[in-house]
């Protein structure tokens, strides 16, 4: 264990990522995750390790958002797809945003406990945060962690709940986003017909062995989308009691779509993102100015080596803002 | 014939039933201290089975570790359970067992053992209770192993069976007095038991006869605590008892008033025994059964009392004796037997009965809104941990007094835990290892063949919703199937469950001590660069969470990020938390005897994890010698029931995490 004084090797930890040391994740999310001066240099250190740059291509794994109301079951869903993955033997990492509200600055996380996976199993990593301040929210640090994560695991799998806000915020960090609903969940195919909630990747329908509310949810779903549109989005049923059924066609759903993106121009346009928001907390409207505003900012990101991580950029932001100012 | 005074009985009544909760090591131990407790006096059994059997596991399961004959016997099949009765009538004796998840399957286990005793005893003169309320074990004791519907349609079957089969036995004590232990207050352990009640009919009425209805409610029992505030703790009985007519009446419409008429058993409250000045534990128990026993008209059927050192450890055979001489004096020397309803036409009962009857019917209006017991687990076990988060508010600033714990404190040194046990019993750890080669025994020497099909069987009426359980189980009994044999064939096809915590419903009230903790972690969380991070850990079998989510809930008032992931975790799954998660500190929780083995072997799964530097505090019910030897073993502090300052705790973790860490130590600190 490191102490605090001395701040982790981050260019060591990116390196023992980029060889698929899983060991390594642990202290690489505490420095991710750590807000003390000193570790800002570790950290993009880290993240340029695992950047495109330096290894030669995206990393290689598969970033997927999973997404819906509290209480859907979206945890016993991920246990059952954690041990589909792992039975294929592609090593796991699960970012768990635990929606538990920031009182007093401190949090309750119980999420992970509620993942199955074998303890003994070094394949599969779990780490819990908690959420920002409001529900859907992103814990500050979960983006450069999934892109450090994606450069040694196979599947990195962000779980958070809401509707609404969260898919969005998802979307920028996974290249696969499924949201989760159960045959109650009523509001969120309003939210669906309405707009307010942008049409996820996948859309997934737990407690499928409630019979016939489960067969009307997912005619009902499956009428939305057609209104909407939005054929590319495939429905999947699933059940987690046992025996769980409809996990198989769920994997290769978020596969498919997968393979039908352009991953390369989704990861920039998130590691774009990334910079971009890093840059206004630490910031603010001030730095926002000073580069004419958001929209010229994400516009100037556009024009940048698409193959730069967001720490990188984030400088490249902070010192224009700087020369401008 | 003149009529006799109304202010006098024409005879006295029959004291209740007299039991000791026992059972510990094996089924040979176990028998031995039945008998000598029948030889007391004692005129029922009741049964403690260790947490393995409980939860569903042979002895020689990963999960039993440490836990083998600790908190009560060990039984993995039909051999272990005829031993358990040896020599004792089964025609004629009243067994209660504290048994639910697996409750089924040790009723089949009892008719299975009672129709081998010579001479047999069929099952239609079996009398006893199996407590079978899944519900609590929710909501407080943790042993349960199924999900809520499997569990309550085994209960269901259970009560089914019973009533056919089985008439003069009591399939399922309701308990309340699990509830009280987790804090539940008077109104809500009202509420709660009888909404679970409820819950519990409402599944029978689907799958017996409406004929029956009147048999079953009649079957149904309660399990009750009673506290030191014993006034209102009677008062709350009587309250239950016209609940309960009502519900009979109006709800499932019941005709025969004897069958709506409360029956209930007790064992009175273990929370406020304190650790401190232990031999005070003996007036508060004797206050407390007075509560179940002053008012005829809602007077115990069967009472069992804790010993005065619960909170020390296990009690020995003479400790139990202590608790059962109490009950004897009660009954045999006061005249409390020879009066009808003392209590009748009292103003002050009556009003008490009013007020917690309004309360209670709103509670259970509001779980009723909720979908009823099953759906509102929820909120109830958010709720139970409000409430004791309240009550230890309260104890901490002085409002509530425990005397000798937060009060009159000055003490001479107690001559009952001077000899050389320190007061307690403890298990000889050799009979793990005797009951895990045992059970490899029994499976070597059965008929195989005949096992497999039993399970088969089972495994088939688990998954057809419409047959009653009982029937296969008690086959697997027959043939020799063993405890985690038939749970582990459920599991399967029932799947596992993990209850909710309640703890991140509960609201945060800042106390001045809080504000100050806070600063503290912010400051230290400061110089870490992140948020201070405590995993809190139960490892082992042992489901008593109350404790531990406590604790859960203060450092998060105290502003840390706080792992809690429930009870039942292996030494590795605590170990990979710890290392995955990046904690500052580990905090362990265990009350059932078992830290001796357990703890050691979190310690080594840490070092497999990688995560040796992370300091481990340990809380429960632990004796001095062991706290000695945990802190040489390199735990770094240890916590007992008399360490109630929760924020005093809170400061020690704090300061821990800052001394390992380099943090320099806080200004006037």
């Amino acid at each position: 264990m490191s102490g605090t004084r001395a701040p982790a090797d981050g260019r060591e930890l990116g390196e023992r990522l980029r060889d698929r040391d899983l060991t390594a994740a642990p202290a690489a999310l505490n420095l991710l995750e750590s807000r003390a001066p000193e570790a800002r240099a570790q950290t993009a250190a880290l993240l340029a390790e695992v950047s495109p740059a330096v290894l030669g291509h995206e990393p290689a794994a598969h970033i997927i958002g999973v997404t819906g109301p509290p209480g859907v079951g979206k945890s016993s869903l991920l246990s059952r797809l954690v041990s589909h993955w792992r039975s294929e033997n592609r090593s796991v990492a699960v970012l768990a945003v635990d929606p538990s509200s920031r009182r007093s600055g401190g949090s309750l996380l119980g999420d992970r406990a509620r993942i199955e996976a074998d303890p003994k199993d070094r394949s599969v990593f779990i780490r819990s945060t908690a959420a920002g301040a409001r529900l859907g929210g992103l814990a500050p640090a979960t983006r450069a962690a999934a892109t450090a994560l994606a450069a040694a695991f196979d599947v990195v799998v962000i779980e958070s709940v809401g509707v609404g806000q969260s898919e969005t915020e998802i979307a920028d960090a996974a290249d696969t986003v499924a949201v989760v609903l159960q045959p109650a969940s009523g509001d969120v195919l309003q939210f669906l017909k309405a707009g307010i909630m942008e049409v996820p990747d996948v859309l997934v329908l737990t407690k499928t062995d409630l019979g016939s509310a489960a067969t009307r949810a997912m005619s009902d779903l499956q009428a939305a989308l057609l209104a909407l549109g939005a054929t590319d989005t495939e429905v999947c049923a699933v059940s987690s009691v046992p025996p769980p059924t409809g996990i198989e066609q769920l994997a290769q759903a978020l596969e498919n779509h997968r393979t039908r993106i352009d991953l390369e121009q989704r990861r920039r346009h998130a590691r774009r993102r990334h910079a971009l928001e890093n840059f206004a907390v630490e910031h603010g409207e001030r730095g926002l100015r000073a580069l004419g505003g958001r929209a010229q900012a994400a516009r100037w990101l556009d024009q940048q080596d698409p193959a730069l991580d967001a720490a990188t950029l984030e400088h490249a932001l902070a010192e224009r803002a700087g020369g401008a100012g | 014939m003149p009529e006799p005074p109304s202010h006098r009985l024409p005879e006295p009544d029959r004291p209740w039933m007299m039991r000791t909760y026992a059972g510990h090591s094996d089924a040979r131990r176990s028998n031995e201290l039945y008998r000598k407790n029948l030889e007391k006096g004692q005129t029922g059994l009741s049964i403690a089975f260790d947490l393995p059997t409980q939860t569903g596991y042979d002895p020689d399961h990963e999960l039993a570790k440490g836990e083998v004959g600790k908190v009560g016997v060990s039984i993995a099949h039909k051999g272990d359970m005829e031993t358990l009765l040896d020599g004792i009538p089964l025609d004629q004796m009243n067994t209660s067992m504290t048994i639910n998840a697996t409750a089924a399957w040790l009723l089949a286990l009892y008719i299975v053992a009672a129709e081998n005793q010579d001479p047999p005893a069929p099952e239609d003169k079996l009398q006893g209770t199996t407590q079978n309320d899944i519900l609590k074990e929710y909501l407080s004791r943790g042993t349960y192993a199924f999900p809520p519907g499997p569990s309550m349609r085994l209960i269901a079957d259970t009560i089914a069976y019973t009533v056919e089969h089985v008439p003069k036995w009591n399939p399922i004590n309701i308990c309340s007095y699990h509830l009280q232990e987790a804090g539940a207050t008077p109104v809500q352990e009202i509420a709660f038991a009888m909404s679970n009640a409820v819950a519990v009919l409402d599944a029978v009425k689907q799958r017996v006869p409406q004929d029956l209805m009147g048999s079953v409610f009649g079957r149904i029992s309660f399990f009750v605590n009673a506290g030191v505030r014993f006034v209102e703790e009677h008062a709350k009985l009587r309250a239950m008892a016209i609940l309960w007519d009502e519900l009979g009446r109006e709800r499932y419409g019941v005709e025969d008033e004897k069958h709506r008429r409360l029956r209930y058993g007790v064992q009175v409250n273990s929370l406020g025994l304190t650790e401190a000045q232990p031999e005070n534990n003996v007036y508060r128990i004797a206050l407390e059964a007075l509560a179940v026993t002053l008012g005829r008209n809602a007077r115990a059927r069967a009472i069992q009392l804790p010993a005065w050192n619960e909170a020390l450890g296990l009690p020995r055979p003479w400790d139990q004796q202590w608790s059962l001489r109490l009950q004897q004096i009660l009954a045999y020397e006061t005249d409390l037997l020879e009066y009808p309803d003392i209590f009748e036409g009292s103003k002050v009962m009556d009003g008490l009965v009013a007020e917690l009857l309004a309360g209670a019917r709103k509670e259970m209006q509001r779980v009723a809104e909720l979908g009823g017991a099953v759906d509102a687990v929820d909120y109830m076990k958010a709720a139970l941990v409000e409430s004791h988060r309240k009550r230890w508010q309260r104890i901490e600033s002085g409002e509530q007094i425990a005397v000798g714990m937060n009060k009159f404190t000055s003490t001479e040194p107690s001559p009952l835990t001077a000899g050389a046990d320190g007061g307690i019993l403890v298990v000889d750890p050799e009979i793990e290892a005797e009951r895990r080669r045992a059970v490899e025994q029994w499976r070597g020497e059965r008929d195989q063949t005949a096992v497999d099909q039993a399970l088969e069987q089972l495994a088939q009426a688990a998954t057809n919703d419409g047959e009653n359980i009982m029937a296969a189980t008690i086959a697997a009994a027959r043939a020799g199937a063993t405890t985690g044999e038939w749970a582990q064939t459920l599991r399967d096809a029932f799947g596992e469950y993990r209850a909710p915590t309640g703890v991140g419903d509960a609201t945060a009230a800042p106390s001045e001590g809080v504000v100050e903790l806070r600063a503290e972690v912010e400051r230290v969380s400061e110089a870490l660069g992140r948020r201070v991070k405590f995993l809190v850990g139960k490892p082992g079998l042992d489901g008593h969470s109350n404790g531990a989510e406590q604790i859960a809930v203060r450092a998060r008032d105290a502003g840390m990020d706080v792992v809690y992931e429930g009870i039942r975790l292996t030494p590795s799954q605590i170990a990979n938390s710890a290392a995955q998660e990046g904690v500052h500190v580990i905090g362990l929780s265990i009350l059932s005897g078992s830290h001796r083995e357990l703890i050691p072997a979190v310690l080594e799964a840490l070092r497999e994890a990688g995560a040796e530097d992370v300091p481990v505090v340990v809380g429960g019910i632990i004796p001095a010698d062991d706290a000695t030897a945990m802190r040489d073993a390199g735990i770094a502090a240890v916590y007992t029931p008399k360490d109630w300052d929760l924020n005093g705790m809170m400061r020690d973790i704090i300061g821990l995490v800052a001394a390992r860490h380099g943090v320099e130590s806080a200004v006037g600190a």
